[in-house]
């Protein structure tokens, strides 16, 4: 309540726009009350101080004041509480910013110099645009074709590294339809800058609309079951990815692995690395035979593949609607907490 | 007042040789230190050159005043010249090389020709980088993020990160000389807890510098190494980490924070006590945290990774420590304040450097929590909320410290007065601009503006009025820092000639004359006080109806 009088009545500050954009804010003007507070403050007293004790004549020598420890104890551990409570506040929302949530749409993202490539799992590229329901978790799962990006929602808080030879995630809810910027907050070179594009966050029935609209392209998965075949991994891990001369595929994703070395969990960097490093994780009972594709695959096919991969452990493959899938746990309604009623201004 | 002139010797520091080769082979800790004011100045107006030029193009959305690669240039070469080449060298290798011996009551620093030496380190690390500006320039940001810096830019990498490493050595050997200098070199008398504590922040510069240094000296060469020879070390087609560097980079460049920060709180130190004629509040507190503030700073560089795929786990213990980085900061900031209380102000142009120092260090602090906290520097890094920030820890903190330093000084090292109204006037002119630049800088990074954009979007109104703000802020804040260049160098001609102790205060460098004879005393002084002792209660005597202290003896 008292976060939306703050945004209605003080020019500059940006869209909130997500589920967890408030909860920044919050940790935002919290800190701000704490600053505001202790540098009018400071001003104050030194003020004070600066008129109350001028030189009124060249020879004054004032009282010598020595320390006192019972002040300084004082005002380190006012700081320090203080400081604790901002921790553990922004720690707090940092974490829920962190852990993506289970049964998110996932959308896949390149990063390359100088644009932003998204595919929705049903096959819908976009490039410097993204179209997104309002009211679903999204869940982006990100890498870069060259050097580091970033990618940053200025209007839900968030952002997050795209770091070449790995997969980062970030991911949000959208509250408000809208059309958002997002830019590239990691210098990448020289048209970075360039590197920003928009976010469209539509009602649910208008992105079904969107998304059956752009029907034709097809799914990453069906993509990365084309390059299995005509990669040859079918020769080692069989036609139906039922296993031979390497491990079967089938079930694979999110189990955990026993290696020859350890154990692992099988998500989308588990099957990029084994794809990529083959030699660095291998699961027990099978020989360091497979070559590396490295140099061989892009990143976006690589995205297919693990696409595929997924694809093959799952019954109901993660939906790419604006409502989330009925298997699994049952989601929390989330309420839209705005109420506007305008369409994506596009 | 005659009574506290000490008639200078006929032969100082400065008139004791002549010729260009007397400086250029100088020993002395005293024309050392000028040989980099000369150097720092000479650096300082080229960097703050490309600020000027930064600030002209972003008054406008699009990009009509440059190319896209050639603003990347200006805002690399920016921080670079600004960080490698003035911040970091400003007031230890200048103040610091004047002062260390002076305020110990020591005839010079330990080793006298390491320290010419580090100036000529100095110096070629600067021909160096400047070569390397004039050749084409570079383009990777001061950060030198891997693997842009080590396969993708096309720009003078190596001879920058060469001029880069170079210098390197030259904070070293400084580093060296003071420590061992306050080890080895304090005057009788002179115990750990009587050094002024323009002395402590020093010792705990000197830490920083000798033990930080080599990282970036280390990561440097690394990425020589990747580029040159593409040995696999942050570039992952190679087989490397290009989040590895990151960690190497920050494992020096947070602490070198500190290398800049430290000396001008201990300049403030000085200032605050000196012309309030009192003894520092809480002299043991602000020296200690001087050591904390070094100690920890090693501690908390992955909160420049919260959002570069760090481990939330690692996230956390980082995000915590930065705030405990915070609270030396803060201990010497209600010492200042408290220092204040029933004291005797003077309105001198040091002190005004000195009490902004503490206003606009109080305000880099205090933001620095945004950042230091894990939610809001998800949204904040990067952009020009953190710009905003170490502005005013850098600029707001050590460049008005400097500032400061060097009007308090400046009778010591010329022999002249500068012209006091001309110095309140721009002092007051520096904080207006510093403020105007840098304030709307914070609203803009939270609107969302990322740093390092040339051009940005047309439909955000607000983003460009607060840039054109800020243009306008940078515009006096450049004023403010000619006005002193000019009536400095008048002074060195026309000034007031200076006495030996102008403000009459208890500190040894003002117990001999301005400027000082080469060898600093003419006979070694004998430390009986405590740092800012005013008024031993025998030296006081009555004059009319107020009491002062009688002339402080010369030592010895």
């Amino acid at each position: 309540m008292l976060m939306l009088l703050l945004q209605s009545w003080i020019p500059f500050i940006p869209e909130s726009a997500s589920t967890l954009s408030d909860d920044v804010d919050a940790v935002y003007f919290y800190i701000s009350g704490v600053t505001v507070f202790f540098v009018t403050l400071i001003s104050l007293v030194i003020i004070f101080f600066v008129i109350r004790y001028r030189r009124r004549n060249p020879f004054e020598i004032p009282r010598p004041v020595e320390g006192s420890t019972k002040l300084e104890t004082l005002w380190s551990v006012i700081p320090l509480v203080i400081s604790m409570t901002i921790f553990v506040w922004g720690a707090k929302v940092y974490f829920a910013q962190y852990r993506p949530p289970q049964h998110a749409m996932e959308v896949y993202v390149v990063g390359k110099q100088w644009m932003w490539k998204f595919q929705h799992t049903t096959g819908q590229r976009e490039i410097n645009e993204l179209h997104v329901p309002v009211g679903r978790k999204v869940k982006l799962i990100m890498t870069t074709e060259d050097v580091i990006h970033d990618l940053f929602f200025p209007a839900f808080r968030n952002k997050m590294d795209v770091v070449p030879g790995k997969y980062t995630v970030q991911w949000f809810e959208a509250t408000k339809p809208g059309r958002y910027h997002f830019f590239c907050a990691e210098y990448c070179g020289m048209n970075h800058s360039g590197m920003r594009g928009y976010i469209e966050v539509m009602e649910p029935a208008a992105f079904d609309n969107w998304l059956s609209g752009n029907a034709n392209a097809a799914s990453p998965a069906a993509v990365g079951h084309s390059l299995y075949e005509s990669l040859g991994c079918a020769s080692c891990h069989g036609a139906n990815a039922e296993g031979g001369r390497g491990p079967t595929l089938l079930g694979v994703f999110g189990s955990n692995r026993v290696l020859n070395n350890g154990t692992a969990k099988a998500d989308e960097g588990y099957v990029r690395e084994s794809i990529i490093n083959p030699q660095a994780k291998v699961v027990t009972g099978f020989g360091p035979i497979m070559p590396s594709f490295q140099g061989q695959v892009t990143e976006e096919q690589l995205l297919s593949l693990v696409a595929y991969i997924k694809s093959l452990s799952t019954t109901q493959p993660e939906t790419t609607t604006a409502k989330p899938p009925a298997t699994g746990t049952p989601q929390s309604a989330n309420p839209v907490r705005s109420s506007s009623p305008t369409s994506p201004n596009r | 007042m005659e009574e506290f002139t000490i008639q200078p010797p006929r032969t100082n520091y400065l008139n004791a040789e002549y010729g260009i080769k007397s400086w250029l082979l100088t020993k002395d800790h005293k024309r050392i230190g000028i040989l980099y004011m000369g150097a720092i100045s000479f650096f300082f107006l080229i960097g703050s050159l490309y600020a000027m030029a930064i600030r002209l193009e972003l008054l406008t959305p699009q990009g009509d005043l440059t190319q896209s690669s050639t603003y990347n240039k200006m805002f690399t070469q920016h921080g670079i010249i600004m960080v490698f080449f003035f911040l970091i060298p400003s007031i230890p290798a200048t103040l610091g090389n004047f002062l260390v011996p002076m305020m110990i009551g020591a005839k010079d620093l330990a080793f006298p020709r390491i320290n010419l030496l580090s100036w000529y380190i100095y110096m070629l690390g600067g021909i160096i980088t400047i070569y390397a500006l004039l050749a084409g320039g570079v383009d990777t940001g001061w950060t030198f993020y891997t693997p842009y810096s080590t396969t993708f830019s096309n720009s003078y990498v190596l001879a920058t990160g060469l001029g880069i490493f170079i210098n390197g050595f030259s904070s070293i050997l400084t580093g060296l000389n003071f420590i061992v200098t306050i080890h080895t070199m304090r005057a009788p008398g002179m115990t750990w807890y009587r050094l002024p504590l323009f002395i402590w922040s020093h010792y705990a510069t000197s830490l920083i510098m000798i033990l930080g240094t080599p990282v970036i000296a280390i990561t440097v060469l690394l990425l020589a190494f990747e580029r040159l020879a593409k040995i696999g070390i942050f570039d992952p087609a190679l087989g490397g980490d290009p989040v590895l560097f990151q960690h190497l980079f920050w494992f020096y460049s947070h602490p070198a924070v500190y290398i800049m920060v430290l000396p001008g709180m201990g300049v403030v130190s000085e200032l605050i006590a000196n012309f309030s004629r009192k003894n520092i509040f809480g002299y043991k507190f602000v020296a200690f945290s001087s050591l904390a503030i070094a100690v920890f700073g090693f501690l908390v560089w992955g909160h420049h990774l919260f959002v570069a795929s760090q481990s939330v786990y690692a996230g956390m213990i980082f995000s915590f420590l930065s705030f405990a980085v915070a609270i030396p900061s803060a201990i010497k900031v209600f010492n200042w304040t408290a220092t204040l209380y029933k004291a005797s102000i003077s309105y001198d142009t040091p002190m005004l450097y000195a009490l902004g120092f503490i206003g606009l260090f109080t305000i880099g602090g205090m933001t620095g929590l945004f950042l230091a906290a894990l939610a809001t520097d998800v949204h904040l890094s990067d952009t020009y909320f953190v710009i905003a920030h170490f502005h005013y820890i850098m600029v707001g903190g050590t460049l008005l410290a400097y500032l400061g330093g060097l009007h308090y000084w400046w009778p010591k090292v010329s022999g002249r007065m500068y012209p006091e109204g001309w110095g309140r006037f721009s002092a007051l002119v520096v904080f207006i601009g510093f403020n105007l630049t840098f304030s709307p800088q914070f609203v803009l990074g939270y609107m969302g503006m990322p740093r390092r954009y040339h051009t940005y979007p047309v439909e955000e109104v607000s983003w460009q009025v607060l840039h054109v703000l800020s243009t306008a802020g940078a515009s006096i804040l450049g004023i403010g820092l000619l006005i002193p260049l000019i009536y400095l160098a008048w002074s060195l001609r026309y000034g007031r000639l200076a006495e030996a102790n102008p403000w009459q205060l208890p500190g040894l460098e003002w117990q001999t004359a301005s400027p000082p004879p080469t060898e600093n005393f003419i006979e070694t002084p004998i430390v009986r006080e405590e740092a800012y002792e005013f008024a031993p209660p025998e030296t006081k005597e009555v004059v009319g109806k107020f009491e002062r202290e009688k002339p402080f003896p010369f030592y010895g």
